[in-house]
């Protein structure tokens, strides 16, 4: 009886998980969702605290465990700014990874608290179920590690690549797949922390070579791992919540991983095997530059005429928007330009900023209505009939080399229209090429005006200017 | 053919389907424990690979506005991990496993907490126009 109503509430706990994953489909019925979400942990938990058999010592230190993790989790979230939110969702990754190692390792020391056998004699499926649960874990972990050193600057985005790296990371694939084969064969104690240690070693190399801006692609696989992992040790310990959990949490990362790769137009091979961006940024920011047509760069005073005279405006904001902070005193820009009579919209690239669906926040942060706010099929075929683009800390995604140059690094990579607009208003600190290493050709357009500045200053001087 | 005969064939025949019969159950014999350990895992993997579909299709229709939110939630239900930690805490006896299941249950608690305030901190921004 008491065994049939835990597998009930987990059979309601994942019907809730699936509802709330639904209801982000729209932003009215988000936070519904994520109210299910959390009501479905809840359930899980509890019905889990009264399973038949559970200790009261067991049961006082799982509640102390859920206290401390419980109050640091809500400071956390509570404090953290949201510029800083891909280095935090990083972060959590590789807790689920490292807990994920934490309940294999205890599923192996006691197995006989999961039915799976005896300590030193396991099931030999639920070894193989074990040491993937293991491995991905350790790799999601340590990976994880990497991805929020390099978010949060503590560690150069810059891919770090040295000779043999593939070599390297491929034979240690191979002798993971051999330890955990003598794993299963023989259970042993050793192999086991072999297969965790040489996990971690292999998540901190998958991760060092791939650069800052491919960030989005390596959050999100990582989102996925942390899913796979709960469905490994779903599988070793006989729960169906843990495996359905896993496959929808590995699903949404795998899909938003596909997305930002089509984003970009590569591959996920050529993402992971890392070194995009590496070389040439710095040389195609000097050289060419002054053999070209000149740029036209103009004041804020210049752009905040124009825009006062602009029916139409799209503003395209980047990754550089998010590093100088500036969405605020964009909205405040965008308000003043409203009440001069423009219609605002923005347009937002798949792959803009370090994750998935970054700039919205941002922009919601900064009370930017969510309906103004555009992806890109939606709002490209717009840009032939805007007055202005204001491309604020966006680079790569603007290039029109995308449509045309066949060799260059970019070619293919969905891309805004702003050259169809009249007027494109770039906000940038200097000359320099965007992630790619690729030079944009529209700053050298007739009717393209650089504005020159930290993107916050530019703006706040812009506002200044239409107050007047 | 004598009446001999055939009934030395009859004979001889019943004997090798009883060879092949004896055969086929000590066949059956030791593919049984197999054919049952596979069972329940492949009562999981069905309901694994049904996960994925649902999973596929139902993140397929999250607005890419919301594609942050999305990550912040699926990290926080991610930490339903805690239910075998709370299993090996509650259930087991053995020091190890008590303390690598406090350990878990404390990290995913850190998830489960900061996952959901996070992601309902972000939802709670994303506004109409004129709200």
């Amino acid at each position: 009886m008491a065994q049939t109503f835990s597998t009930l509430a987990y059979l309601v706990a994942s019907v809730l998980f699936i509802l709330a994953l639904r209801g982000l489909s729209h932003p009215e019925t988000s936070r519904r969702g994520n109210l299910l979400g959390m009501i479905g942990m809840g359930i899980a938990i509890v019905a889990t605290l009264l399973k038949p058999g559970m200790g009261i010592g067991g049961i006082v230190i799982v509640i102390a465990g859920l206290a401390i993790g419980g109050t640091i989790g809500t400071i956390v979230a509570q404090r953290i700014q949201m510029t800083a939110l891909p280095q935090l969702v990083a972060a959590f990754h590789s807790l689920v990874g490292m807990a994920a190692v934490f309940v294999a390792a205890a599923a192996f020391y006691a197995p006989d608290a999961f039915g799976i056998g005896t300590p030193g004699n396991i099931k030999v499926a639920s070894l193989i179920e074990m040491s993937l649960g293991l491995a991905i874990g350790a790799i999601t972990f340590s990976g994880s590690v990497i991805a929020f050193l390099k978010l949060a600057g503590r560690m150069s985005g810059a891919p770090l690549i040295f000779k043999g790296q593939h070599m390297l990371n491929a034979g240690l694939g191979v002798l993971l797949l051999v330890l955990i084969i003598a794993f299963c064969a023989t259970g042993s104690q050793v192999l086991f922390w072999l297969i965790a240690l040489l996990s971690f070693a292999l998540g901190f190399l998958l991760i060092v070579p791939i650069g800052g801006a491919d960030m989005p692609v390596v959050v999100s696989m990582l989102n996925s791992y942390s899913g796979w992992a709960a469905a490994g040790i779903g599988f070793t310990i006989g729960n169906l919540l843990l495996i359905v959990t896993g496959a929808l949490v590995g699903a949404s990362g795998a899909i938003l991983s596909y997305i930002m790769c089509k984003g970009m137009n590569r591959s996920i091979i050529n993402v992971l095997l890392g070194g995009f961006g590496s070389e040439g940024g710095a040389a195609a920011a000097g050289g060419n530059a002054a053999d070209r047509a000149p740029v036209k760069s103009g004041s804020p005073e210049d752009a905040a005429y124009m825009m006062k005279n602009a029916q139409k405006i799209i503003i395209v904001p980047g990754y550089g928007m998010a590093v100088a902070q500036a969405q605020q005193v964009l909205r405040e820009m965008a308000d003043l330009l409203k009440k001069e009579g423009a219609e605002i919209s923005y347009a937002i690239h798949p792959v803009a900023g370090r994750m998935p669906g970054h700039m919205n926040v941002l922009l919601a942060e900064a009370n930017v209505p969510y309906d103004e706010v555009h992806e890109l099929e939606e709002i490209n075929a717009e840009f032939a009939d805007a007055d202005v683009a204001f491309v604020i800390g966006a680079n790569d995604v603007t290039n029109p080399a995308a449509k045309t140059d066949k060799s260059s690094a970019i070619y293919g990579m969905p891309i805004l229209d702003v050259e169809k607009a009249k007027t494109v208003f770039f906000i940038k600190r200097g000359m320099a090429s965007g992630y790619a290493g690729v030079e944009n050709e529209l700053f050298f357009r007739p009717n393209t005006m650089m504005l020159f500045g930290d993107a916050k200053k530019v703006t706040q001087e812009i506002v200044q200017a239409l107050q007047r | 053919m004598t009446p001999q005969q055939i009934a030395n064939e009859a004979a001889a025949l019943s004997d090798r389907a009883a060879l092949l019969a004896n055969q086929a159950r000590q066949m059956a014999e030791t593919v049984a424990p197999v054919a049952a350990a596979a069972e329940p895992f492949l009562l999981l993997l069905t309901i694994f690979l049904m996960a994925c579909f649902v999973g596929y299709y139902v993140v397929w229709g999250v607005t890419p506005a919301l594609h942050s939110p999305l990550m912040g939630l699926t990290n926080a239900i991610s930490s339903v991990i805690v239910v075998g930690a709370i299993l090996a805490t509650g259930l087991s006896d053995s020091i190890a496993a008590k303390t690598f299941g406090f350990l878990a249950v404390t990290l995913a608690a850190v998830n489960i907490a900061g996952g959901f305030m996070v992601t309902r901190r972000m939802l709670a921004m994303f506004k109409k126009k004129g709200s």
